[in-house]
C-alpha cells in the first residue's frame, strides 16, 4: 500500500460542506419552525446544594399559553452514560446551580421563559462541596449519600458509599513504592485547574414529538444519536426501534454534544402534551452552567529518575472535578489513568485517578478527553525535572519518548503499527520553533521572548465493540451515495469519509454524495462520533462498503464483458479489463443493473455495504488497570514562542507549533485546520477559561462576557502545522484519528514557554496577567 | 394588571434585504428573533443573545450590528443586509478558498462584518481588521484562516461585489 | 428572548419624551428611556430588569447633533460610540470609547446609554469629566445646562422624567496633550480591570478613573498629589493610592490587590509620557 500514488487521499479536497456553510443556508436544528411547534423552558436550581421543600407553580400557570408544566416527581429515576447517577429533572434535592428543576411548556418560547420566572421553589440549603480536595476530607458532605447503589452501565466504574467518590481507577505497573526510594533524582509537584466551557457556538437544542404509533421523534445536535435511543429505551422503556433520530449539521460540539441531557427532558416534556412537537433550545448561561462543562482537575505527579534523566518510577495522583454527576467524567478518570504517564517510557507506574463529586456543575467529556489536563501535569513535570537535573528540557523528553517495543500503564505493548514516531515529532517541532537560537532572550524594555516544548499522546477509548457502518447506493449516472452515521460537527468527517470512497472507486469528489444528516432509520449504526473515532471505525466501513460494491461492480461488468470479475479493475467512471483499459463498461450502465438492448436486465442496483467493529480491546483489570483500552496511540509535540512584558505579565503568542504522527493525512488541509483549531483552543483555555464559583457554589461567570475567550488577532500570530506520517496498518490508508490531538499539549507548552520566561513555576491554569503576577509574588516572598 | 403590559403584537414592515416584507412582532422581539421566525431567515443565529459573539450579525444601514441587540420595532425604517442578502459577495468564496469554515456556525456572522469591512475599508491594515473581527468568536477554526481569507480579499482588491 | 411584554415609543421631541415618561409613572407603569437599548435590552433578555415602556429617544433631532457650534463641541446622547470615534473631533473621547465593549456593538451604544449604564464602569465618562464638560438635560419644556461634574456623584442625577439630551465641550478642551489606557482581564474586548483618562491643562493633568472603585470618578485631590512634580514619581502614585474616593474593586475582573498593581503601572506610564508634554 505505501508505494501506491493516491488520487484523492492525501490531497487537499475541498470539503463538501463549505460552500452551503458560506451562504448562511445551512439549517441547524435550531434553525427549524413550523407553527403549533411548542416551546419548553427550563426552572433552573438557584443554589448549589439544597432540599427541595416545595415548588408552587400556581403563578407560572396563569401566563398565557402555558400548556404544561413538569417536575422531577414524573420521573424520580437516574440516568447517565457510565453509572446511573443523575436525575434527569432534580427531585428532593439539587446538588448544582443551575441543575433543572421544571419544565414549562407553552405556546410560545416567550411565555415558557415568563412562566420560569414564576415557579416559586422552596429551598432548604445543604452544606456545599465546593472543591475536590474539601469533597476528600473525612467529614465532607456529601453530594450523594448512597453512591455505590447506583446502577452501573458501563463495567469499569467504582463509586463508593459515603464518599464522594463516583470513581476510582488504579494503575500498578512494575514496582513504584521501591524504586521510588532508589530514584538517583526526585520531583513532586501539584497542579489545579477549574471547571470550563466548551462553548461550542451552537447552543444545544432538541425537538422531539411522539407520533400517535407511538415513535418518538427526536431532532437534535447530538454526537450520539444511537445512545439517544439507548438511554430512552433504558430509562424510559421505549422500544429502541421507536425511537428516530435526526441530526443534522452541527454547530461545534467538542465532546460536549456526546451525552444524553436535552432528549429525555424534551421528551418528558412532549409526554405532558400529549406527544406534541416540543423544541428545547438552551440559552447561552444554560448551555454553560445546566448542560454539562469540562472537568476541573488536581493533580499530582511524582517523578524519579537517574542522574542522567532516565525515567524509573512515576507516581500520579489525578482529583477530577466532575460536578454533581459522573456522566462523561467516570470515562475521563479511567482515560486519564490509561494514559496517566504522557507519551513516556516508565517502568513502575502507580496511579490513582479518582472522579469526585462536588456540587459544581456537571462535566462530560470534551475534546482530548481529560489528556489536555493529564498533559499540563506531566510536561510541567518535566520541564522543572529537566531544570533540576540541568537537562535541555527536549533532551529529557526525547531519552524518555515512548517507543514501539514499551509498554504502556495498561501494559499494552507497543509495535510500529499502532504508536506513532515521537522521536521525529520532536525534532521537527524542534526545527520548527529554533529551539536551537536559544529558549529565552530579553526583546526589549521589560520583554523577553521564551519558548516552550510540550509531548502528548491519546488512545482513542472506545467502547471494546465501538462499530460503524456505511451503505452506498449506486444512482443512474453512475455517481453514488455514502451513508453513514458519522456525524458533521464542523470537524470534516463527511469530507474524508467521501475522500476515502473516491479513493476506493477511483473516482472523483463531484461523483460522491456524503449524506450529511444522520437518521437512525436509514443510517447503519454507529457507535458515536467522539474520541477522534470516526476516520477509523467509519472509514474501515466505507473501505469495506466500496470493497462490496467493487464485487457487485465486477460480477455485472464481467457478464457484460464475458470475461471472470478478476480481469477487471475500476476506476475513472468505468470496470475495465485490467490488460486493455479502453474496453469496459460505464458504471452508469451497470449501477441499477444492466439492461441488454433486449430488455432483459440483470443483478439491479448496486448496493454496498460495510461495517466496522474494534478489536481485541479489554476492559481494564480493577487492580492493576491491566488491559488493552483503544486501538492506537497517536502522539506529537507542541511548542509555542511567546513574549513576555515582564512589568505587569502581559503577553502575547508569537508562534504555535503542532507537529502530530496521526498516521496517513487523508486531507491536509482538514487535518491543518483541525490542528490550528485544535491548538487555538487549548491555548484559550490555558490563557483564560474558567468558571469562577463563589462560596456557595454559584458560577459567577455564566454567560460570555465574564467568560473570556481568545479572540481574533489573540491567535499565535503563526500557526505552523506539520505532519509526520507513519501509517497504521490497520487503520483506512494507514490513518489514525486527529481530531482531538490539537488541543492536548498547548496548555502545557504554553505555562512551560511562560514559565521559563519569568523563571516562576506556573502550575495553575488559566494563565491570566493576574494569576502569573500572584505565582511570581508568591516565588519573590 | 394595567393596560400597557398586556401582549400587543403589531404588524410591521422591514426592509431586508431589498424587500420589504411585513412581520408580526411584540415589540419586546429583537431583529434576530424577527428575522429567524418571522421571515425565516435563519442565516443569523442566537450564539448569545447578549452581543458577545456576533453569531447574529446583519448589516443595518450597512453597518454591521448584533440583531440581538435591537428590537424589530426599532429599525422598521432602515434597510437591513442578511447574509442571505450577500450571495455574492466575494467574501464568501474568500472564507471557502481559504478553509475559513468549520462547523459554519459562526460563519454568516463573520462574512457580514467582513462584508461591511471591506467594502468601508477597502484599504484596513491588521489593526482595523482586528478591531472589527474582535466582535465575532469562532470556537472552532483559530481564526488563522479567517486572517488568511480578509487578506486575500484586501490584497485582489476585490472588495466590491461583482 | 425577552420574556415580558413592553411598550415601545418613539417621540420626536424632547417635549413630548418627558411626558410620555411622567404620563406613565402617573399611571403606575416603569417607563424607560431608550437610546442604543443594548444594556436594557440585555437586562431584560436576564430579567434584571423590568419596565412597561421605553421611549427611543433617537427620533428626536437635538439628541443627534454631533459638531462644533462656535466655542462648543456638541455631541448629542444618542451618537454612538463609533461615530464618536470616527469623527475625530474629540480624540481622547474617541480613544477612550473606542475600547468599550467591541465594534460592532460600539455601531449601537450611544454615549448618552454608557453615561447612563447601572454597570460601575461608564468609560465614556472619563473624558467629559477631565475636560469639565457640561450636558444640556431635558424634562417637560424646561432644558437646563449644568455642569456634568455637578450632576454625577456616582451616577448621573437626573430629576424624574428628565434625560440627557446633550453633552457639550469647550472647544479648548480638544487638542490638548492626553492619554487614554485600558486594561482587561486579559482579551482586548472586556470590561475595565482599570481603564484611565487624562489630558495636560496649563500643565496640570486632569484625570479621571474607571474600574477602579464603584464607579468613575475625578478627585482634584488626586491631581493635586499627581501633579506635585517635586515628589518623585513613584512616591505620587503611592500617595495618591491613599486619596482614592473608596476601597478599590475587588471581583472577578481582578481582585482588590491586582488592580492596584495594575493602576500603579498605568499611573506611571500616564505621567511618564504626559509630563514630557508639559
Ligand atoms: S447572538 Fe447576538 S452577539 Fe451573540
Ligand atoms: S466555524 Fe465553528 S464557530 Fe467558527
Amino acid at each position: 500500500m505505501t508505494n501506491k500514488v493516491f488520487t484523492t487521499v492525501g490531497k487537499p479536497e475541498q470539503r463538501i460542506d463549505a460552500v452551503e456553510k458560506s451562504t448562511g443556508k445551512v439549517r441547524y436544528v435550531g434553525d427549524y419552525s413550523v407553527p403549533g411547534l411548542m416551546h419548553a423552558k427550563l426552572v433552573t436550581s438557584t443554589q448549589a446544594h439544597a432540599k427541595i421543600t416545595s415548588i408552587d407553580t400556581t403563578e407560572a400557570w396563569k401566563v398565557p399559553g402555558v400548556r404544561a408544566i413538569v417536575t422531577g416527581e414524573v420521573f424520580p429515576y437516574h440516568i447517565g452514560p457510565i453509572l446511573a447517577d443523575r436525575p434527569p429533572l432534580a427531585f428532593e434535592k439539587v446538588r448544582y446551580y443551575g441543575e433543572p428543576v421544571a419544565i414549562i411548556v407553552a405556546d410560545h418560547e416567550y411565555q415558557a421563559k415568563l412562566a420560569t420566572t414564576k415557579v416559586k421553589v422552596e429551598y432548604d440549603p445543604l452544606p456545599i462541596v465546593n472543591s475536590v480536595q474539601q469533597a476528600f476530607q473525612a467529614d465532607a458532605p456529601l453530594v450523594h449519600e448512597n453512591a455505590g447503589s447506583y446502577t452501573k452501565i458501563i463495567s469499569n466504574v467504582y463509586p463508593k458509599t459515603g464518599t464522594n467518590i463516583g470513581s476510582h481507577i488504579k494503575i500498578r505497573k512494575g514496582n513504584f513504592e521501591d524504586e521510588w526510594e532508589n530514584c538517583e533524582e526526585t520531583i513532586t509537584a501539584n497542579y489545579s485547574f477549574n471547571l470550563s466551557d466548551h462553548v461550542a457556538l451552537e447552543t444545544r437544542s432538541t425537538r422531539v414529538e411522539i407520533n400517535p404509533r407511538g415513535k418518538v421523534i427526536v431532532h437534535s445536535c447530538s454526537q450520539s444519536p444511537f445512545t439517544i435511543k439507548k438511554v430512552l429505551n433504558q430509562f424510559f422503556n421505549v422500544e429502541v426501534g421507536n425511537v428516530l433520530v435526526h441530526i443534522p449539521m452541527i454547530g461545534g460540539a467538542f465532546g460536549g454534544k456526546g451525552t444524553v441531557q436535552l432528549e429525555p427532558l424534551a421528551y418528558l416534556a412532549s409526554k405532558s402534551v400529549g406527544g406534541k412537537l416540543v423544541k428545547l433550545e438552551m440559552d447561552r448561561e444554560e448551555d454553560m452552567i445546566t448542560s454539562p462543562c469540562r472537568v476541573g482537575l488536581d493533580a499530582t505527579v511524582q517523578l524519579g529518575a537517574t542522574k542522567e534523566g532516565k525515567l524509573v518510577a512515576g507516581k500520579y495522583t489525578y482529583l477530577l472535578d466532575s460536578g454533581a454527576y459522573t456522566d462523561q467524567a467516570a470515562g475521563i478518570t479511567r482515560a486519564a489513568a490509561i494514559d496517566c504517564t504522557g507519551p513516556y517510557d516508565i517502568p513502575n507506574v502507580w496511579c490513582d485517578s479518582y472522579c469526585v463529586y462536588t456540587n459544581h456543575p456537571f462535566a462530560t467529556s470534551f475534546r482530548g478527553y481529560g489528556h489536555p489536563e493529564l498533559t499540563f501535569a506531566v510536561e510541567r513535570t518535566m520541564d522543572q525535572l529537566a531544570k533540576q537535573l540541568q537537562i535541555d528540557p527536549i533532551q529529557l523528553r526525547i531519552i524518555n519518548g515512548i517507543k514501539p517495543g514499551h509498554t504502556t500503564p495498561t501494559q499494552t505493548v507497543l509495535t510500529a503499527n499502532n504508536i506513532g514516531d515521537i522521536e521525529k515529532c520532536i525534532n521537527r517541532a524542534k526545527e520548527l520553533i529554533q529551539w536551537d537560537e536559544g529558549q529565552k532572550m530579553v526583546s526589549g524594555k521589560n520583554k523577553v521572548r521564551s519558548k516552550g516544548i510540550s509531548m502528548f499522546w491519546k488512545t482513542s477509548t472506545t467502547a471494546t465493540n465501538a462499530e460503524a457502518g456505511a451503505i452506498l447506493t449506486f444512482e443512474a449516472d453512475g455517481s453514488v451515495n455514502l451513508n453513514c452515521a458519522a456525524i458533521e460537527l464542523g470537524q470534516g468527517t463527511k469530507t474524508i469519509l467521501g475522500q476515502i470512497l473516491a479513493e476506493k472507486l477511483g473516482m472523483g469528489m463531484d461523483k460522491i454524495h456524503v449524506t450529511m444528516e444522520t437518521n437512525t432509520q436509514y443510517d447503519p449504526h454507529q457507535w458515536r462520533t467522539v474520541a477522534s473515532s470516526s476516520t477509523f471505525l467509519a472509514g474501515r466501513a466505507v473501505i469495506a462498503a466500496a470493497d462490496h460494491a467493487i464485487t457487485q461492480l465486477k460480477k455485472t461488468a464481467a457478464t457484460v464483458l464475458k470475461c471472470s470479475p478478476d480481469d477487471l479493475d475500476i476506476g475513472g467512471g468505468k470496470v475495465y479489463l485490467k490488460p486493455d483499459p479502453a474496453f469496459g463498461v460505464d458504471i452508469k450502465e451497470i449501477a441499477l443493473g444492466y439492461t441488454y438492448p433486449s430488455g432483459h436486465s440483470i443483478d439491479g442496483q448496486v448496493v454496498g455495504i460495510g461495517k466496522h467493529i474494534q478489536r481485541h480491546l479489554t476492559p481494564m483489570d480493577e487492580e492493576t488497570g491491566f488491559g488493552k483500552p483503544g486501538p492506537w496511540w497517536s502522539v506529537g509535540v507542541q511548542a509555542v514562542e511567546v513574549e513576555m512584558d515582564t512589568r505587569d505579565f502581559t503577553y502575547t503568542i508569537l508562534k504555535g507549533v503542532t507537529v502530530l504522527d496521526g498516521g496517513t493525512i487523508i486531507n491536509p488541509k482538514t487535518a491543518q485546520q483541525q490542528m490550528r483549531g485544535g491548538m487555538y483552543m487549548g491555548l484559550s483555555y490555558a490563557t483564560s477559561e474558567k468558571f469562577i464559583f463563589d462560596e456557595h457554589g454559584v458560577v459567577q461567570n455564566t454567560g460570555l462576557r465574564n467568560y473570556p475567550m481568545l479572540r481574533y488577532g489573540e491567535q499565535p500570530a503563526q500557526y505552523l502545522v506539520d505532519f509526520i506520517e507513519s501509517p497504521a496498518a490497520d487503520g483506512p490508508f494507514g490513518a489514525r484519528g486527529i481530531g482531538e490531538y490539537g488541543v492536548i499539549g498547548a496548555p502545557a507548552c504554553l505555562a512551560n514557554s511562560l514559565s521559563y520566561a519569568l523563571d516562576v513555576a506556573l502550575n495553575q491554569l488559566p494563565l491570566t496577567p493576574e494569576s502569573i503576577w500572584e505565582a511570581s509574588r508568591g516565588s519573590e516572598e | 394588571m394595567n393596560s400597557l403590559s398586556k401582549t400587543s403584537k403589531q404588524l410591521i414592515q422591514l426592509h431586508v434585504n431589498g424587500e420589504t416584507h411585513d412581520a408580526v412582532v411584540r415589540s419586546a422581539d429583537t431583529l434576530l428573533i424577527a428575522l429567524r421566525e418571522q421571515l425565516g431567515l435563519t442565516g443569523a443565529k442566537r450564539g448569545c443573545e447578549n452581543g458577545d459573539c456576533g453569531a447574529c450579525s446583519v448589516l443595518i444601514n450597512g453597518k454591521p450590528s448584533h440583531s440581538c441587540l435591537s428590537l424589530a420595532v426599532e429599525v422598521i425604517d432602515q434597510p437591513i443586509t442578511t447574509i442571505e442578502g450577500l450571495m455574492d459577495s466575494p467574501v464568501s468564496k474568500a472564507f471557502v478558498d481559504n478553509w475559513a469554515i468549520q462547523c459554519g456556525y459562526c460563519t454568516p456572522g463573520f462574512i457580514v462584518n467582513c462584508h461591511s469591512l471591506i467594502t468601508t475599508h477597502p484599504d484596513a491594515n491588521d489593526e482595523l481588521i482586528e478591531e472589527w473581527l474582535q466582535s465575532n468568536i469562532c470556537r472552532c477554526t483559530g481564526y488563522e484562516e479567517i486572517r488568511e481569507a480578509v487578506h486575500t480579499l484586501l490584497a485582489s482588491g476585490q472588495t466590491e461585489n461583482e | 428572548m425577552i420574556a415580558f411584554d413592553f411598550k415601545y415609543i418613539k417621540p420626536t421631541t424632547a417635549k413630548e419624551a418627558s411626558k410620555l415618561f411622567l404620563n406613565a409613572k402617573q399611571k403606575g407603569n416603569k417607563a424607560m428611556f431608550y437610546s442604543g437599548g443594548t444594556e436594557i435590552i440585555t437586562l431584560a433578555r436576564v430579567n434584571q430588569l423590568q419596565t412597561d415602556m421605553v421611549i427611543d429617544i433617537k427620533g428626536i433631532p437635538e439628541c443627534n447633533v454631533l459638531e462644533i457650534r462656535g466655542n462648543e463641541l456638541v455631541i448629542g446622547s444618542t451618537v454612538s460610540l463609533n461615530d464618536i470615534a470616527k469623527s475625530k473631533l474629540f480624540p481622547l473621547l474617541g480613544d477612550t470609547v473606542q475600547r468599550i465593549a467591541d465594534h460592532t456593538s460600539r455601531n449601537k451604544i450611544t454615549i448618552g446609554g454608557n453615561l447612563n449604564s447601572e454597570l460601575i464602569y461608564k468609560e465614556g465618562i472619563l473624558p467629559l469629566l477631565v475636560a469639565d464638560a457640561k450636558v444640556k438635560l431635558a424634562k417637560g419644556l424646561e432644558q437646563r445646562i449644568v455642569s456634568l461634574e455637578s450632576i454625577f456623584k456616582k451616577q448621573l442625577e437626573l430629576e424624574t422624567g428628565e434625560f440627557l439630551v446633550q453633552i457639550i465641550v469647550d472647544k479648548s478642551y480638544l487638542d490638548h496633550p492626553h492619554m487614554a489606557k485600558k486594561r482587561t482581564k486579559i482579551s482586548k474586548v472586556g470590561y475595565p480591570v482599570v481603564s484611565v483618562a487624562a489630558l495636560v491643562k496649563e500643565c496640570q493633568i486632569q484625570i479621571a478613573f474607571s474600574g477602579v472603585c464603584q464607579y468613575p470618578f475625578r478627585s482634584f485631590k488626586l491631581e493635586s498629589v499627581l501633579n506635585d512634580t517635586k515628589v518623585p514619581v513613584m512616591e505620587r502614585i503611592g500617595t495618591a493610592m491613599q486619596h482614592l474616593p473608596e476601597d478599590v474593586v475587588d471581583d472577578i475582573q481582578g481582585t482588590k490587590a491586582y488592580r492596584t498593581f495594575v493602576l500603579r503601572n498605568v499611573l506611571k506610564d500616564i505621567l511618564e509620557e504626559l509630563e514630557l508634554t508639559k
